[in-house]
């Protein structure tokens, strides 16, 4: 009996709870520390107000995700917000009939979208070349640096002054690798997004024509004089089994927290994994080639931002314009940033955060900030934007992977990625 | 042949609908739907398309990396329907030898059939994944370079060790009740003549089985073809390189992950022909010398 009357209660109440919030669904690719920040920024959210209640699911990887959400959109199922990393984000702009422009949707919402309180380089990056700002950046982040202090100090390396450049990186992790304090000296995630697309813009090198892509489709340039010396020298460390690859996006983090590898390059949001771990780690700033003029300049930001999908309802749009404008509250970026290591996304965030000492007590923590505001992007430097930056990626990795299996060197690698990619993006723009 | 007839006209097509409209929504649409899709060029949403004949068969074929996919998807199947019918095979055999406990022997051989293919792909991964595998340390401390991250050769053997060890159990399944089949008075006129165990298996248990050996050789090519994907994806991505990058996986790769829609349906509808193809050929050629009995 008193089940039945808890089930009819249960049914009584539900139109009305359907009534009274409108339900918001954000489809993201957070996992790890970095989920625990979304459930809580969106706790928080539904906590704050009535009106709107938002859900996030967590939906894969990033490219999962994406592609989630594409089928869905297909099946005319869309989510209202996507997280799309920054890779798909040519593909989304491609897609004008299917999303609804951020900047639109605030100030529909009531709220005003003011440029200058976001930082700089991020507004640039999620904006049409007319300036209208497409997605709101979620999470922006820049590849830095993680050592391994205790094998530092074991490998007579210096603690507290973390390599500069690739030759102080490829000389530390070789006496990593002599002295015997750890198996492996140097790992990296993501080597399309460090070793090409950032190290062309922190090194003020072409990685591909037509502004790296963000003035019209890119040609790729990633088989330059640097481009090369560089992957050879990675290939070199493979065949001495002083780099070890990971794998093509964050696995190789693992071979850093587990401490099999001492230096570590990876994204600024990989810092809530390497802090869980409870290693006792160091962070430098993204090494440059000290042989490029000009070097370093500034990175490029990777991460993701979160879309808009069209045709929603008024009451929906609405609701994500309120969650925008709670996201980009000064305090809830600070957590967000203080938490997981991202970027924050505007300007009082980044000075409440400084003013009160956090990167003092965390020295380090700045570092992406700097290293991508230090200096005014050149053609170089913006970003990168193709319309099938996914399929570039993977056809680089195929590349790599043959290198540093043996079966050919840097040279010829960079070379059939340039020659595949080139064809590729031929065909995605209808050649 | 004696000749049923049944007095209902519509009895027999109301019986079928359900089926039918199964096999329509599940497979005959999808399929109008792949053909439909490969004479079109299309953006990944899906908002423009353009009618473009047969270009996307005339650039998949003459696509190096679909001839690597062919190549892989070859040597990936003879290997995983090989192995996991001898493999089967053999234990079925020995299972059969065993007088006390043959229940609880067969009970565990049936329990990998229960692991969803992904899972299976997961389990593999943790034991041999070269950054964190707990199978990976103890081969490295042997001095073998253990490293499928980059080796295709390594990915190749732990993607087919994975999907084989995956479809045992089903094969043994079958060869145990195939094995039952098979009459004792045989078997026992054969030890009289004082056959070897060995002779004995090679001149009557094998023929015998050849049904069972058939039907499963079937069911293991479409297995290796299409249900192997989850573990693939899970292990290898199609890596290093594209060392293990099998035909479904490459229909995936070019339309969920690259979103070349046109190109990855026309693949599809290569494989579609592909798997009939071969199909039709097992039925037609190898069934000959199977013996119903």
């Amino acid at each position: 009996m008193q089940r039945t009357l808890f089930w009819l209660a249960g049914l009584m109440a539900l139109p009305v709870a359907a009534e009274a919030k409108t339900e918001i669904s954000w489809w993201h690719a957070m996992s790890g520390a970095n989920a625990e920040v979304v459930t809580k920024i969106a706790n928080d959210f539904n906590a704050s107000q009535s009106d709107y209640e938002l859900k996030p699911v967590f939906k894969g990887t990033y490219p999962e995700a994406l592609n989630a959400g594409i089928a869905a959109f297909r099946a005319g199922q869309a989510p209202d917000i996507i997280q799309v990393f920054d890779v798909g984000t040519g593909v989304m702009m491609g897609a004008q009939g299917a999303i609804k422009p951020v900047a639109e949707v605030l100030n529909e919402g009531g709220f005003t979208f003011d440029k200058s309180q976001y930082l700089p380089g991020i507004v640039g990056y999620y904006s049409t070349p007319e300036g209208e700002m497409l997605s709101f950046p979620y999470n922006s982040s820049s590849p830095i640096l993680y050592y391994n202090k205790d094998i530092f100090e074991k490998a007579g390396l210096d603690v507290d002054s973390p390599p500069k450049t690739w030759a102080e990186v490829w000389d530390a992790a070789r006496k990593i690798k002599e002295s015997g304090a750890a198996t492996c000296g140097y790992t990296s995630t993501w080597l399309t997004w460090i070793h090409t697309e950032n190290f062309a813009a922190w090194n003020d090198v072409n990685w591909g024509t037509n502004e790296n892509g963000l003035a019209g489709t890119p040609e790729l340039r990633i088989d330059g004089p640097l481009f090369v010396k560089h992957f050879q020298e990675i290939a070199d460390l493979a065949k001495e089994g002083v780099f070890v690859y990971g794998g093509r996006t964050s696995e190789a983090k693992q071979n850093f927290t587990s401490g099999e590898c001492g230096i570590l390059t990876e994204s600024s949001g990989g810092l809530g994994d390497i802090v869980k771990s409870g290693m006792n780690y160091g962070i430098g700033q993204l090494p440059y080639d000290e042989t490029a003029e000009g070097a370093p300049q500034n990175t490029t930001p990777g991460g993701a931002s979160l879309w808009v999908m069209g045709g929603k309802s008024d009451e929906i749009y609405k609701g994500v314009a309120a969650f925008f404008n709670y996201l980009s509250q000064t305090e809830v970026q600070q957590f967000l940033h203080e938490q997981s290591g991202y970027l924050p996304v505007t300007m009082a965030a980044y000075e409440a955060t400084k003013a009160s000492g956090f990167y003092d007590e965390n020295p380090g923590r700045e570092t992406p900030i700097l290293q991508m505001m230090g200096k005014e992007p050149t053609e170089n430097s913006k970003g990168v934007r193709a319309p099938n930056l996914p399929q570039l990626r993977d056809i680089q990795n195929e590349e790599f992977e043959k290198m540093l299996a043996g079966q050919q060197d840097a040279a010829t690698a960079l070379k059939n990625a340039v020659e595949r990619g080139n064809a590729a993006l031929k065909e995605a723009v209808g050649g | 042949m004696r000749r049923t007839v049944f007095p209902h006209k519509l009895l027999p097509w109301l019986l079928l609908v359900p089926q039918l409209t199964i096999t329509v929504i599940f497979f005959y649409w999808p399929a109008a739907q792949a053909f439909r899709q490969s004479v079109l060029r299309e953006d990944p949403f899906g908002l423009t398309s353009t009618f473009v004949g047969l270009a996307n068969f005339r650039r998949v074929l003459s696509d190096p990396n679909y001839l690597n996919s062919v190549r892989v998807t070859a040597v990936f199947s003879v290997l995983v329907a090989f192995f996991a019918m001898a493999i089967a095979l053999f234990l079925a055999v020995q299972v059969e030898k065993i007088v006390r406990g043959k229940g609880f022997y067969r009970t565990l051989m049936i329990w990998p059939y229960a692991v969803a293919t992904a899972i299976a792909g997961m389990l593999w991964l943790f034991m041999f994944n070269p950054s964190f595998g707990t199978l990976a340390w103890p081969l490295r401390q042997m001095g073998i370079y253990w490293n499928p991250l980059l080796d295709g050769g390594q990915a190749m053997a732990l993607v087919v060790a994975a999907a084989t060890w995956k479809q045992i159990s089903y094969n043994f399944l079958f060869f145990v009740a195939g094995l039952q089949a098979i009459p004792r008075s045989l078997l026992e006129a054969a030890a009289i003549d004082g056959a070897s165990r060995r002779h004995v298996f090679w001149t009557i248990t094998f023929p015998l089985l050849a049904p069972t050996t058939f039907f499963l050789l079937v069911v293991n090519t479409v297995y290796a073809l299409f249900d192997t994907f989850g573990i693939i994806h899970a292990v290898t991505g199609g890596g290093p390189g594209k060392a293990t990058e099998t035909l479904v996986y490459k229909v995936y790769n070019d339309g969920f992950v690259n979103l070349i829609m046109g190109d990855s349906a026309a693949q599809s509808v290569i494989l579609m022909l592909i798997v009939i193809v071969l199909t039709a050929f097992q039925f037609r050629f190898i069934e000959r010398r199977v013996h119903y009995g």
